[in-house]
């Protein structure tokens, strides 16, 4: 067979669209192998055990002491306190914008809930500042508005498209006749929700919490802006908190390139990556298998 | 009421009250911004550079700069995810690569925000000797927006019926001409709004740019993608925690700019979707 310049260049074409469909595998590979390229060498100068369980993150005093537990607690501490609000929030508003809005609200609420998604996290953290820590400060009495209880609250306000998106497409997915089957056997429209709908498109559910809990625990901007930055470990949810996004975002800056400060950032970054890449797996997993079924 | 009755009417009206608790703080949160951000708008607060540490002036080299990251990330990550997604709707197969590609588009969505400044600063500031520029940011904001355009492009291929590849295939066309010619031209609305989309993220991101491109202050306008370049989200943030004394309508006509500008892009993208579905 002859080779036209036609077949040529749709060989071509064809053999950059295969690559590009490899971009995403090539990215993945090359984030992972940068962050090791620097943060390895945080072994050097502290074990993986005290790194990792260390109580004290002194990054800049002599010999630096480079324990994350702090900021993993801080993680945790905030996280936790989000998805506690989050998850049945979003969850009940999923069940009201997919079973029982009426259909014109339907569109404007989803709306809302995506003009909230589109919103820049450094303009929730610029709102967290200037209204809600003051705000906290005096309904609470605290001696600072900038706690830990802060941030879960602006945290959980951006998982909640996340964890509504998500849940609703669950909520719709469930097959109709599980619907009719209930209410044909005489159930009120509540009673399928909560015995028949909630059961069906749980895998959803669940993989949306996780996934909203991947959302909250990356996130970095309005965190860094409203929990205080301080980096001991936490025991209330009222007192400052430092996470492990905000610590690589606030000291990135004055770390010198090649001090065992700048290596345990990186380090930092690869915690976090693990830690996503394990949430995002299991999501998914449990969304294929609501699907399958 | 029957019994049951009433237990439905408290549950829904329990779910009706989430669904306020969590739609009341959005819309004040726009109109607080818009309220606030309007008085701070004028000529010379867009057009003018800043004067007095900040203090005083205008946003301008924030605005060119956000403008600049932009064009060039988009500029770069849009060929690739459609190319990327391309290849998943029409070429892949249902085998093991095509689900390690599915994998890492989920996991490149799922990154934080700051790991993807930590891996700019690592391959492209440092490994690849770009230094701290706009191309640098432009290219860890690329990747991080791919998996928006690659998803949304996806979906628009996929939803072009069948039958328009059958006719091309059997009327003799390869497999490419079909994409180009009977798939594509269908899927632009799609594109446009992946496009549009990310173009939204990647304007209101932080976290990427902190290590990779951003300055706290430029006396010039940058000239060239190998510049640094001062940008909207990061400016907001250093006038909001690092300078004192600024004044609050600047910090307001600051974030209206910023969530103008994101929000427009997504009405917009919402826009070309609702009307491509009524197309069809």
């Amino acid at each position: 067979m002859k080779l036209s310049p036609r077949r040529i260049r749709e060989f071509l074409i064809e053999k950059l669209i295969f690559l590009s469909g490899l971009a995403s595998i090539v990215f993945v590979a090359l984030i992972f192998i940068f962050l090791l390229r620097e943060g390895v060498s945080v072994l050097k100068t502290t074990s993986l055990g005290s790194f990792l369980g260390g109580k004290f993150w002194y990054p800049i005093s002599n010999p630096a002491k480079l324990g994350i537990l702090p900021l993993i607690l801080g993680s945790l501490l905030v996280t936790a306190g989000a998805i506690l609000i989050a998850v049945p929030l979003g969850i009940a508003a999923a069940f009201y914008i997919a079973e029982v809005a009426p259909k014109r609200w339907r569109t404007i609420l989803k709306t809302c809930v995506e003009v909230l998604s589109a919103i820049p996290s450094v303009v929730l953290g610029f709102l967290g500042i200037t209204v809600l820590v003051p705000f906290l400060k005096n309904i609470l009495h605290l001696p600072t508005g900038l706690t830990a209880f802060s941030g879960s609250l602006m945290l959980a306000f951006m998982a909640l498209p996340t964890i509504i998106t998500i849940s609703e497409d669950a909520i719709n997915a469930v097959p109709r006749e599980y619907k009719d089957g209930a209410l044909a056997l005489g159930a009120t429209h509540w009673q399928t929700l909560y015995r028949v709908v909630i059961h069906g498109a749980l895998p959803g559910i669940i993989a949306a919490a996780m996934l909203g809990i991947g959302r909250v625990f990356g996130e970095t901007m309005a965190v860094m802006m409203v929990t205080g930055n301080a980096a001991v470990i936490p025991h209330t949810l009222f007192e400052p908190v430092r996470t492990l996004t905000a610590t690589i975002a606030a000291e990135m800056g004055e770390a010198a390139k090649g001090t065992p400060h700048y290596f345990a950032l990186f380090a930092v970054g690869i915690v976090l990556f693990i830690i996503s890449f394990v949430i995002n797996l299991t999501a998914d997993i449990l969304l294929h298998r609501g699907r399958k079924r | 009421m029957t019994n049951e009755g009433r237990r439905q009417k408290v549950g829904f009206g329990v779910l009706l009250l989430a669904t306020f608790i969590v739609v009341i703080p959005v819309t004040a949160i726009v109109l607080l911004i818009v309220a606030k951000g309007w008085g701070a708008l004028s000529w010379s607060f867009l057009f003018t550079m800043p004067r007095e540490g900040m203090r005083a002036g205008g946003i301008l080299p924030a605005i060119v700069g956000t403008v600049y990251l932009v064009f060039a990330s988009i500029a770069f990550a849009l060929p690739i995810g459609v190319m990327a997604a391309i290849y998943l709707s029409e070429y892949a197969k249902d085998n093991a690569l095509t689900r390690t590609i599915n994998l890492a588009i989920i996991n490149l969505a799922g990154v934080s925000s700051v790991v993807f400044g930590l891996f700019g600063l690592s391959l492209f500031v440092i490994f690849l000797k770009f230094g701290v520029s706009i191309i640098s940011g432009s290219l860890t904001l690329g990747i991080m927006t791919l998996p928006v355009i690659i998803t949304t492009t996806r979906e628009a291929l996929r939803a072009v019926p069948r039958s328009y590849r059958e006719v091309s295939f059997s009327l003799g066309a390869s497999r490419w001409q079909t994409v180009r010619h009977a798939v594509l031209p269908h899927a632009l609305s799609g594109i446009l709004t992946g496009a549009i989309l990310s173009i939204g993220r990647v304007a209101g991101e932080t976290a990427p740019i902190l290590f990779t491109v951003a300055a706290f202050y430029l006396p010039n306008l940058p000239t060239g993608l190998s510049d640094q370049a001062m940008a909207l989200p990061y400016h907001l943030y250093i006038i909001t925690t690092q300078i004192p004394g600024i004044p609050e309508n600047y910090r307001y006509g600051t974030a209206f700019v910023l969530i103008g500008f994101v929000l427009i892009m997504n009405i917009t993208a919402t826009v070309i979707r609702s009307k491509a579905r009524r197309k069809r």
